[in-house]
């Protein structure tokens, strides 16, 4: 029973690392490498924000989303607009910059036990035998409002469906007036402030630290992968399976296994069935 | 009546020393010939001499210089083909282990260890990233991205080969200097071979490859297959680096799967610029020696390795070496447009 | 006594998404043959020979080759067993020269049976192979990079290309696209040439009066549907095709 419960929390965080790269995918066809950099950057701008500059706590969470957002525009511009088109050098690009961001951090002491975000529920309740704070509580609901919100935008609004137009295929979105810049850098600054709202809502859970940003990258891979690069149903199922996954290792091998799953899955999943789970890009395979 | 504004453009023009030097005939005149060997055989001559000038902190630089360089060549050797992989650190890795544990469990002496690295590290990196050749670029990246991080952390949890401690005291090379010109000459060597390679019939398959694989399939000729040819020449390339790192040191740890080894040789080939192993080369043999001279900045490296990756895919994206080869060979002049 | 057909192609199926582009496609080819394949844009010609040559797997149906079964095979391997074909959309290195071209073809497995001892002169033989084609050996035109020739001899290389394999069918898809009559009247008795030493021709075109001067046979398709397969006078007579080129009257001379 308490696997269970473990496991579904443990899914919908996996889910929630996943939804801001998922939807800047999903709607603009960038990979965003520096996924995980600026989850954890959102964090660390709140921690200034709310012990430097003494504001409130849900004060800093709401601008470290805002200005985890505007990071994320600004990477287009400055990064991806020379390279925008071929997959790789914006995958090499975005990946370079969120390492390098990971990098500044740590040098500038971003390790260790010495940072954390406060818990803004105390108290829990019980659920059978186990016994669950109102925070991961929280992070669940968040998740799921924010999946239901993922899938809503962009199968059931024409602003999502212009993305999508964008994404499959831009000479056409381009000729029929929808502008591919504008909508390449609007889909980053929507996966970072997915990413910070994914952020402010975990981090209390635990410490903050740089290797957290490249632990989250690899998790959002992980889901996307398995459950299929364009289905937001493969989504919810990939973070699942890795989720229950992770807890089953934790559990019966050690936890020290726990990393090796999502790592283990991307790469037998690419082996097996690279479209995933519910991908629908029979393109990887059949080539034509 | 109307003007017309007059809009200028640069019109770029071999000089005239490229031109005589095109044919048979530079051989007539010693400029000539100069201008065509210079370039060439100075660098080459430099790096013979520098394991005996210098000695000590600088000479182990040169030896990073040499392994980084094989790293960025291998890399480049599979970009040829359309491979672009981040995670050379697999091939280091792989033949670091190999020639380590063959050497703390069996005492197996360098001069066999290496060799047998080298080779088994390409047999091995061939067999994982075999099936996964005939993914999209993108996926390739990621898998090679993901490989040696699954690798590090396996031996981190399972403790097998040392584990997160490693193995130490393994056995040197004869001398500092013998271990120096073994990195040099391997370098040096893997330089020439590869450009020899590229230029050869099988080097223009492999070329094709990356240009347009479905015309390459149209001539009978199995792309996969191919590049798994590729992935085990550069796999091998790799694992001689590593193994010479792993006996230079005396040390064999997880560390040799690390990010560092994989970001760096793709950072040396966006610097000095793809497609001529040249570029890789000038491209480790500046990030080394500036990343030395800056160790005391610690963690910053990394960053400053990744800031000049970023600047180079976007500022200069042909790379160092061919902007350097396009000035010694063209000049620029400015002329109306008619 | 009845022989076995060299290509056999039955009852092939294929859906891209919900687009249906072949339906039960099936048809016969005997050794030395030349068939044209005819019908108007969009009526899955190409997507026939990409089913055949292996780029694209069909939902159902089987491709018999010498008696052996090809579908599902990747496209080196059924090129190296001796079906050749050209791309509408030219596919040629353009930074290359044009005799590098046909290296690439040369380095197979199936030319260094062919070629033998020869084999390590490549070089020489793709000149001979442009020669034949009429790119003279003695002009600069072999050694111009690709790009920089007119499509009418990008056309006329990639059909060397396809034939420096030594195939037994070649498929031709849209030659003569794009070509001028010159071209046209340089390069047609060249393939006849070829049809005559024996190879096997399947030849997709529009440009019918050309076509139907060579072809022994000639399949009509419409809407990824075989709607005729018969001698060129005969099928251009019937309703069916007349009705799918929508009213276009074709004299045949």
């Amino acid at each position: 029973m308490s696997l269970l419960i473990y496991g579904l929390i443990n899914s919908v965080i996996l889910a929630l690392y996943t939804v801001g790269f998922s939807l800047c995918y999903g709607i603009s066809g960038i990979a965003n490498f520096s996924h995980g950099a600026l989850y954890i950057l959102s964090g660390f701008t709140a921690w200034n924000l709310l012990n430097l500059a003494g504001l409130p706590f849900y004060l800093s969470a709401v601008l470290s989303v805002i200005i985890t957002a505007i990071l994320g525009f600004l990477f287009y511009w400055v990064l991806l607009l020379r390279v925008r088109g071929t997959p790789l050098a914006e995958l090499i690009v975005t990946f370079a910059a969120g390492m390098g961001l990971l990098e500044l951090l740590t040098w500038k002491g971003f390790y260790g036990m010495r940072y954390s975000l406060p818990l803004y529920m105390k108290g829990g309740i019980e659920i059978g035998p186990v016994a669950i704070d109102y925070q991961r509580l929280f992070v669940v609901g968040t998740g799921v409002a924010l999946v239901v919100f993922l899938w809503f935008f962009v199968h059931h609004t024409r602003v999502g469906l212009a993305f999508r137009a964008m994404a499959q295929n831009e000479r056409t979105a381009l000729s029929v007036g929808i502008e591919s810049d504008w909508i390449g850098s609007l889909s980053m600054a929507l996966g970072a402030a997915l990413a910070a709202i994914a952020a402010m809502v975990i981090l209390p859970l635990g410490m903050m630290e740089s290797s957290i940003g490249l632990e989250v990258l690899i998790y959002a891979l992980a889901v996307a992968i398995v459950g299929g690069l364009e289905s937001t149903l493969g989504m919810i199922v990939g973070s699942f399976i890795i989720g229950f996954g992770q807890i089953a290792a934790a559990r019966y091998i050690g936890a020290k296994w726990m990393i090796i799953v999502p790592l283990a899955a991307i790469v037998l999943v690419l082996v097996i069935k690279p479209s995933g789970i519910f991908g629908k890009f029979k393109e990887l395979e059949e080539r034509v | 009546m109307v003007e017309a504004t007059v809009q200028y453009r640069r019109k770029r023009l071999d000089r005239g020393i490229k031109a005589r030097t095109d044919t048979i005939f530079v051989i007539a005149s010693k400029r000539d010939t100069l201008y065509l060997l210079l370039p060439r055989v100075l660098p080459v001559i430099a790096l013979l001499i520098l394991p005996l000038v210098l000695k000590g902190y600088w000479g182990k630089v040169v030896v990073f210089a040499c392994m980084y360089g094989l790293l960025a060549l291998s890399w480049d050797f599979m970009a040829c083909c359309g491979l672009f992989s981040l995670g050379q650190a697999l091939f280091f890795g792989m033949g670091a282990y190999i020639a380590g544990t063959l050497n703390y469990y069996f005492h197996i002496p360098p001069i066999i260890t290496v060799p047998v690295a080298t080779l088994g590290s390409g047999l091995l990196c061939a067999a994982l990233l075999g099936p996964v050749v005939r993914l999209k670029g993108v996926y390739f990246a990621m898998i090679t991205l993901m490989l040696p991080l699954l690798l590090k952390k396996m031996i981190d949890t399972t403790g097998i080969f040392g584990g997160t401690h490693g193995l130490p005291s393994l056995s040197p090379f004869p001398s500092e200097l013998v271990a120096t010109y073994l990195a040099v000459v391997g370098f040096l060597a893997c330089l020439f071979i590869f450009r020899r390679v590229i230029n050869s019939d099988y080097g223009l398959v492999l070329r094709a490859i990356r240009d347009d694989d479905r015309a390459v399939m149209s001539g009978a000729i199995n792309i996969y297959w191919r590049k798994i040819q590729a992935v085990f020449i550069s796999g091998a390339v790799g694992g001689f680096a590593g193994a010479l790192m792993t006996h230079h040191f005396q040390f064999l740890g997880m560390s040799t799967f690390a990010l560092d080894y994989s970001i760096l040789p793709v950072a040396a080939v966006a610097l000095g610029g793809q497609g001529t192993f040249a570029g890789a080369a000038i491209g480790s043999l500046i990030l080394v020696p500036l990343s030395e001279s800056l160790r005391a900045l610690g963690g910053l490296r990394m960053a400053i390795y990744c800031g000049i990756l970023i600047v180079s895919i976007i500022g200069l994206p042909e790379g160092i070496f061919h902007y350097m080869a396009r000035k010694y060979h063209q000049f620029e002049k400015v002329v109306e447009v008619k | 006594m009845e022989a076995e057909p060299l290509l056999r192609v039955s009852h092939l199926k294929k859906s891209f998404g919900g687009i249906l582009a072949a339906y039960d496609l099936s048809f016969d080819l005997k050794r030395g043959e030349f068939v044209g394949v005819i019908g108007p844009n969009g009526s899955g010609k190409t997507t026939l020979v990409n089913l055949i040559t292996g780029f694209v797997r069909p939902d159902s149906g089987a491709v018999v080759f010498k008696g052996k079964k090809i579908t599902g095979k990747m496209p080196y391997t059924i090129a190296g067993m001796g079906i050749s074909r050209t791309f509408q959309m030219v596919r040629l290195f353009y930074n290359l020269p044009a005799y590098k071209n046909l290296i690439i073809p040369l380095c197979s497995s199936r030319s260094k049976n062919l070629w033998g001892g020869k084999y390590g002169e490549r070089d020489d033989i793709a000149i001979d192979l442009l020669d034949d084609m009429g790119f003279e050996r003695d002009s600069q035109v072999p050694y111009k990079v690709a790009g920089s020739l007119p499509h009418g001899y990008l056309k006329r290389l990639d059909l060397a290309r396809a034939l420096a394999l030594r195939p037994e069918v070649l498929i031709l898809d849209e030659l003569f696209s794009g070509m001028s009559m010159s071209e046209v009247a340089s390069t047609l008795p060249l393939i006849e040439k070829f049809n005559e030493e024996g190879l096997s021709i399947i030849m997709i075109e529009h440009r019918l009066r050309e076509l139907f001067r060579v072809v022994d046979r000639v399949l009509v398709l419409n809407f990824g549907m075989k709607i005729a397969d018969g001698a060129p006078a005969e099928v251009m007579d019937r309703e069916e095709v007349k009705k799918a080129y929508l009213g276009i009257h074709i004299d045949l001379v």
